[in-house]
């Protein structure tokens, strides 16, 4: 699947595109199929987000994931800082990005 | 033609046709004209009496070469007007003066009241450039 | 240290203004993100893989304890309690929101701090030694000049859109702590035979994807045309560095093209010519600012004495202090790099701490360095255990400076945007592996770097052993290095081979001390055996 992902322009958090809006959290990530360019393009000229961009992404069990470890980073959030991350009480969140 | 939006000369507005660098050489009754990025404003030193308009092209202004260009020429003594042209941005409006254009056409109409704030922005200036008149900090502080 | 007058803190105070008014205008929609990019960045606001990150420069390096207080604070109120230092001695924080931008900045301008030119094609912050104005070896403070060219440097009109970033180093002493020859411009200050002092040159170096080092290109500028002939070597660059390529963009790559000499023979030319025009400030200037790096009021004949008797205490006297050029003081360095920790981070809480230590016990003082630790310029001896204690507490008295647990890190893929590979849990992995006292004592003096691409922010080409992240098929991958430094012998380190894991890599740097330890003659460190026996043992033990 290809999924959406950018920051919040005033806050700068990462966020995901959900198929009607933006969320904080990957797995509420949408398909954007076809459609992604389109969306970038229409997002940031309503200054909805920054830095838009598409990547390659699964339904796993465990919910959605990007194909790079990169955008998995960027999903969680530091891996050497758990604490930080989008499941600071799970410990073993950090395993997933790797 | 580009339209000046912005001019700090008390002379009578220069509208003759610039032309290009390599062609104000041949021509030499050519009185104005126009800088690209990759020429070499000191070519124009030996001609600058008979010229009464410079236009210094900005295709992206993020290409600052324009801004050596400039100096290059006011410092040689250049007093006619000297034009930013292209993709101007407000936020640099103050430094292009500093470095000695005196009018300014951009590609976009820039909006009024953001433009003169933007040139008014800098009371005081770290450097002297020896071209825009202006008094360095420096200066200042050993008045 | 130098203190604002009226004209300087107008300067930081309009800058807080003009940005303010570009996020109003971004946020406003006025201004396009491909607009609004290079404006925040040279203000040093970046869009980061988690947030935005604001980069604040510490001039040269230098900062007082309201200052130090200010960047703990700051870390707390609007960002997640921590900071991170960085090798070009300023401190960034990683989670900033855009619109409290403007505020961070106002509270800055209020200590007389900023973010100017810290990112961008620009002249950014220029770094010196951290032991300026205290170390015993210098010839002059090397800061006064540095801060010349600060002002000079700073809202520049003809060199804010450079081709490429601009960095300046200025040092003072045949030991070189700011790797000056690894910058665009290497400034050294040096006496010449008459006894005047005068800044020596070096143009076109640089890591990143070409590494240079730089040529010397003048023996000897006179302090009274320091800033004119700063001006003609930047305006040859502007005018014809390359601007086509984003990656030859550096004025590293225009030297190497042009040559050394053609260079030199320009700016000659373009100095000549810049000499004629008004723009270098009088003497009186440079004077003016050297009355603000005065020394201290240190104590006339305190006791260089030390109770050395803790040994925690003793070990990390050896490693973390240095001598100071006054009777009784020390230079001493925090370490911001416990076994297993992330390289130049510090919480708010620790950073608050080091401000007050050093308000209390260094002349209000405090340094950054390039190897992201904090320093104490100038610590009583009587005071040492003191403060050591003091930092014990606070889990900031690791003793291992220049040593293997001394690791440089750039933030790689944990945070950046650009980075291909993770550096942080590689830099802990070696740290937890050879961090302990015995194992460093073992290895002595032994640089080691790390960078999450090819940018070379963790300095790798430059370490006595060097690791590259590189992205291998969607897997991180790392390359090593062995023979750089930047020190006085500056010199580039040489790819081992093939890459390795994250772990493998450690097997890798393990097998090198290995080699290392069994060929060391007498007191040689890791490099000084390298560059004696070259790479083939290492390379055979390696990959053999």
């Amino acid at each position: 699947m290809k999924i959406l992902t950018g920051n919040d322009l005033k806050t700068g958090a990462v966020i995901w595109w959900t198929g009607v809006s933006w969320s904080l959290d990957v797995n509420d990530s949408a398909d954007v199929g076809e459609h992604g360019a389109a969306l970038v393009a229409r997002e940031e000229g309503a200054r909805n987000v920054v830095g838009a961009y598409i990547v390659d992404g699964a339904k796993t069990d465990e919910g959605v994931r990007p194909a790079h470890i990169k955008e998995r980073i960027r999903a969680l959030g530091p891996t050497v800082r758990p604490d930080l991350t989008l499941k600071p009480s799970d410990p073993e969140a950090v395993n997933w990005v790797i | 033609m580009v339209d000046v939006q912005f001019r700090f000369r008390e002379d009578e507005a220069v509208n003759d046709p610039a032309v290009t660098v390599d062609s104000f050489g041949e021509q030499s009754n050519a009185t104005a004209v126009r800088i690209e990025p990759g020429d070499d404003a000191r070519d124009l030193l030996p001609h600058l009496n008979r010229l009464s308009l410079v236009e210094v092209s900005f295709p992206a202004w993020t290409d600052g070469r324009g801004y050596s260009s400039a100096r290059i020429l006011r410092e040689a003594g250049y007093a006619g007007e000297l034009r930013a042209v292209g993709d101007l941005v407000i936020d640099m409006l103050s430094h292009l003066k500093r470095c000695g254009f005196d009018a300014f056409a951009p590609d976009k109409a820039l909006n009024e009241q953001d433009a003169q704030n933007a040139f008014d922005r800098w009371e005081n200036v770290y450097q002297a450039t020896g071209v825009d008149g202006r008094q360095a900090i420096w200066a200042k502080r050993h008045g | 240290m130098y203190k604002y007058d009226e004209y300087d803190q107008q300067m930081v105070d309009t800058r807080v203004a003009e940005f303010r008014d570009q996020v109003r205008r971004r946020l406003a929609g006025d201004l396009t993100e491909d607009q609004f990019k290079p404006l925040r960045l040279q203000n040093g606001l970046y869009l980061q893989l988690h947030a935005y990150m604001l980069r604040v420069a510490v001039p040269y390096g230098t900062l007082n304890s309201a200052q130090m207080t200010l960047l703990g604070d700051i870390a707390d109120k609007y960002d997640r309690g921590y900071g991170h230092f960085t090798t070009r001695q300023n401190i960034q924080y990683n989670w900033i929101k855009l619109e409290d931008t403007p505020d961070i900045l106002a509270e800055l301008a209020k200590v007389e701090m900023h973010a100017i030119q810290t990112s961008g094609n620009c002249i950014r912050n220029i770094s010196s030694d951290q032991y300026a104005g205290a170390a015993a070896e210098e010839i002059v403070d090397p800061r006064p000049y540095a801060e010349l060219l600060r002002q000079w440097s700073s809202f520049h009109p003809e060199f804010l859109v450079l081709p490429r970033k601009f960095k300046i180093a200025v040092i003072a002493s045949e030991t070189d702590r700011a790797a000056m020859r690894l910058h665009d411009i290497g400034i050294k200050m040096v006496k010449n035979d008459a006894g005047e002092i005068g800044a020596q040159f070096y143009a076109g170096g640089g890591m990143g994807r070409t590494p240079m080092i730089a040529p010397l290109i003048r023996e000897f500028v006179p302090l009274d045309q320091l800033i004119t002939y700063s001006e003609a070597c930047l305006r040859v660059y502007n005018r014809y560095g390359r601007r086509d390529n984003k990656y030859k963009a550096r004025i590293k790559i225009l030297v190497h093209e042009l040559g050394r000499d053609e260079y030199v023979r320009q700016v000659e030319e373009e100095f000549a010519h810049l000499l004629t025009q008004p723009i270098e400030p009088p003497l009186a200037e440079l004077e003016r600012i050297k009355t603000h790096f005065v020394d201290p009021g240190f104590e006339a004949g305190a006791s260089d004495d030390l109770d050395l008797t803790d040994p925690d205490f003793r070990l990390w006297v050896e490693r973390n202090t240095h001598a100071h050029k006054q009777a009784g003081y020390v230079i001493a360095t925090v370490s911001l790099k416990p076994v297993g920790g992330i390289p130049g981070d510090a919480t708010g809480e620790q950073i608050r701490l080091m401000a007050q230590l050093a308000k209390d016990y260094s002349f209000d003082e405090l340094r950054v360095t390039h190897a992201q630790n904090i320093v104490f310029p100038h610590v009583k001896k009587a005071d040492l255990y003191t403060v050591w204690q003091a930092l014990d507490a606070a889990g900031l008295s690791t003793a291992n400076l220049d040593t293997v647990g001394d690791i440089i890190a750039c933030p790689g893929l944990d945070y950046c945007a650009l980075a291909n590979a993770r550096s942080i849990p590689v830099a802990q992995k070696i740290s937890e592996r050879f961090g302990s006292a015995e194992r460093q004592a073992e290895l002595g003096e032994l640089k080691l770097k790390i960078s999450g691409c090819i940018n070379a922010c963790g300095h790798h080409h430059a370490g006595h052993i060097g690791i590259l992240g590189v992205d291998k098929k969607g897997l991180e991958n790392y390359q090593l290095l062995l023979g750089g430094s930047e020190g006085a012998d500056t010199s580039l380190g040489q790819i081992t081979g093939p890459g390795f894991t994250e772990d493998g890599v450690v097997d890798a740097i393990e097998k090198a001390t290995e080699v290392y330890l069994a060929n060391k003659q007498g007191e040689e460190r890791f490099l000084d055996t390298y560059r004696r026996i070259g790479m083939a043992p290492f390379k055979e033990a390696i990959y053999g």
